[in-house]
């Protein structure tokens, strides 16, 4: 790091306050001595100066640019505590392997920041410095968000623990699927495909997200009919089913109306798209809490920001910001299906969302240890593009808590939906099976599936009909710390 | 019907040495194994009675399949019998797994009742055929 000589900041606050334009590093936001106090936020950013722009500077004005400063010398801070209130950037390294690319810490006190509000605590840190000039490039990576802050959240209104005690299921994961094809069908038409999946096995089918109200279905017939699918099955097989009714849409007002059909007859969950903003998410988290019900969240969106290395935020980012502010599901990744998913960052993903406290893990993309201080636990989702002859790598490398949701995966299988719920629930049941009998699942798999097909024609059906199909692609959200492997084999 | 309610109601009903690697599986975890019953299985009745306490102390699977036996020779047959496993860790403080040993030779299920109210809504109820006649004596 020879490059990165160290610069103090200017001594004299004569000097400091002189009207004109001063480098950001002397202005205060670099100080390379700083402690982050634990109660600080901190904020790791990825910054990819412009050519000839010194990473440091570059890094200090991020930090000057997402706190207190502006362009020029400003007297009126004299006004202020302003060393309390100015971002300190205090380590700049080099990227691995990224030459012209840096990794910024950053701290932030936590008088800067509004309890209990993920607009305030976004606007401040990512509002403006985006489109920085000096910066080619900006990604947030990571945060550190202290209990201090953390505390000042309802966090998820259910959460993993009470959502099981609720459903009574435990000890599996959950099974779902997205109801297809996405658009045209009738609520009529559409509550069948609800019915068949939940009937042969599912614990919980799905609107997609961009499932609202359109001309060939109005919310109001979808819920109804949704509805009674989710009874009927629950009647014919003695079990809780559920189906994400999504609420998302153009307004407040019509999306608490949504809200509260759907509790009034008798669903157990709603669901929400990330595109309807952190506002709106946050309001709705304090619905659900409010009327004992389960909020999903589908991600819609997230990939036009955090898919590339370069710029944006990181989903990691995201899905703290979402335990924060409350919702029960998240989409984070399948690895083995269709979307972006490099294993190590979804196994950070997935940290993230179920345990207590999360250690730094650098190959996992984790920079931060993060004490959750009891907020209760998120359910990460697992969809798109997997089906029940995966059932032991999404066991192995998702765990049990977590929503597999299999839609072509049910809906695809060659027999019919119910078939093809029955093939996913005995593939699933099976595998935790011979897990907690000790059985190495991630060799043994394929072989389990195959006993397992001996009494279950459907699940012969469906290993026979996708046998192999996987998605393997190379992820563009790597770690920065590891090689890397890609899942699926 | 077949009630689907528990971990493993999709497979082909458990052999005692599959449920004694089950168990042998809680007890390493450190979880307490309970043994319930109950002759109504309605999906929303979570409290099923208990056989005993929950066996915070027993490190041997054989120890609660002679519970579970004990259990079945006075409750099989008219009763489903499940076990399950408790996690005292702090965040979780709740079950980990919980499935089906024994069911009632028929499961006659489930009707599902519908009352029309306002609009096109309707109340639905689940009632278990079995739970219409007095407990003790439905299976």
């Amino acid at each position: 790091m020879t490059t990165l000589e160290t610069t103090k900041p200017a001594e004299k606050k004569r000097d400091r306050y002189s009207a004109g334009v001063m480098e950001y590093r002397k202005m205060g936001y670099w100080q390379p001595d700083y402690e982050p106090k634990d109660t600080d936020v901190i904020a790791l950013f990825r910054v990819t100066p412009q050519d000839g722009v010194d990473p440091i500077e570059a890094s200090a004005a991020v930090a000057g640019e997402s706190s207190t400063a502006t362009w020029t010398v400003v007297w009126t801070d004299r006004l202020t505590a302003c060393d309390k209130y100015r971002a300190k950037c205090y380590r700049v390294d080099p990227v691995p392997n990224t030459p012209g690319s840096w990794f910024a810490y950053i701290a932030y006190d936590l008088d800067l920041f509004e309890n209990g509000s993920i607009a305030n605590l976004s606007a401040s840190i990512i509002g403006n410095v985006f489109g920085f000039k000096p910066l080619k490039a900006l990604r947030l990576e990571d945060m550190r968000l202290p209990v201090a802050y953390v505390k000042t959240f309802d966090g998820p209104a259910t959460g993993i623990v009470v959502e099981r005690e609720r459903l009574d299921k435990f000890g599996r994961p959950l099974l779902g699927a997205t109801v297809k094809p996405k658009l045209g069908l009738s609520g009529r038409n559409y509550g069948r495909v609800v019915y068949e999946a939940l009937k042969g096995g599912l614990d919980f089918t799905k609107d997609d997200e961009n499932i609202n109200s359109q001309p060939f279905m109005h919310w109001r017939d979808r819920f109804l009919y949704c509805m009674e699918a989710v009874n009927k099955a629950q009647a014919s097989t003695g079990e809780i089913k559920g189906t994400y009714l999504n609420i998302t849409a153009g307004t407040m007002e019509e999306m608490y109306e949504r809200a509260e059909f759907a509790k009034q007859l008798g669903s157990t969950i709603v669901m929400i798209d990330l595109i309807i903003g952190y506002t709106a998410i946050q309001s709705m988290a304090k619905w659900a809490r409010r009327n004992d019900m389960i909020l999903h969240l589908h991600r819609a969106g997230h990939s036009t920001y955090t898919r590339q290395k370069s710029h944006g935020v990181s989903f990691r980012v995201i899905t703290k910001w979402m335990r924060l502010a409350g919702v029960d599901h998240i989409h984070a990744g399948t690895v083995v299906g269709k979307l972006e998913g490099d294993p190590h960052t979804t196994k950070g993903y997935y940290d993230l969302c179920r345990e207590d406290f999360v250690p730094q893990n650098l190959a996992h993309g984790i920079f931060f240890d993060q004490d959750w201080a009891s907020t209760r636990k998120l359910m990460p989702v697992a969809s798109g593009g997997i089906h029940a002859g995966q059932m032991h790598q999404l066991i192995d490398l998702l765990g049990e808590d977590v929503v597999l949701q299999f839609g072509g995966g049910t809906i695809g299988h060659p027999m019919g939906i119910q078939a093809g719920a029955i093939a996913n629930r005995v593939a699933l049941e099976a595998m935790i099976l011979a897990r907690n009998e000790g059985r190495d699942i991630v060799n043994e798999g394929p072989e389990i599936l195959k006993t397992a097909s001996r009494h279950c024609l459907p699940l012969k059906q469906a290993l026979d009909t996708w046998k192999d199909v996987t998605f393997n692609y190379t992820s563009t959200d790597t770690p920065d710390f590891v090689p890397q492997v890609t899942a699926a084999e | 019907m077949r009630l689907t309610q528990g971990a493993f109601s999709f497979l082909p009903d458990l052999t005692d040495e599959q449920i004694a690697k089950q168990v042998q599986y809680c007890i390493d975890k450190g979880w307490a194994v309970n043994i319930e019953f109950t002759d109504d299985p309605h999906p929303r009745n979570t409290y099923w009675e208990m056989w005993g306490m929950p066996m915070f102390d027993v490190r041997d699977a054989a120890g609660v399949l002679f519970e579970l036996n004990e259990c079945r020779k006075a409750h099989a047959g008219h009763n489903y019998i499940r076990v399950s496993a408790f996690d005292s860790t702090h965040t979780w403080e709740s079950l980990r797994l919980s499935f089906i040993t024994d069911r009632p030779a028929e499961e006659p299920g489930f009707a599902l009742e519908r009352q029309e109210v306002d609009g096109r809504a309707i109340r639905y109820t689940t009632r278990s055929y079995a739970a219409l006649r007095p407990e003790g004596t439905r299976y």
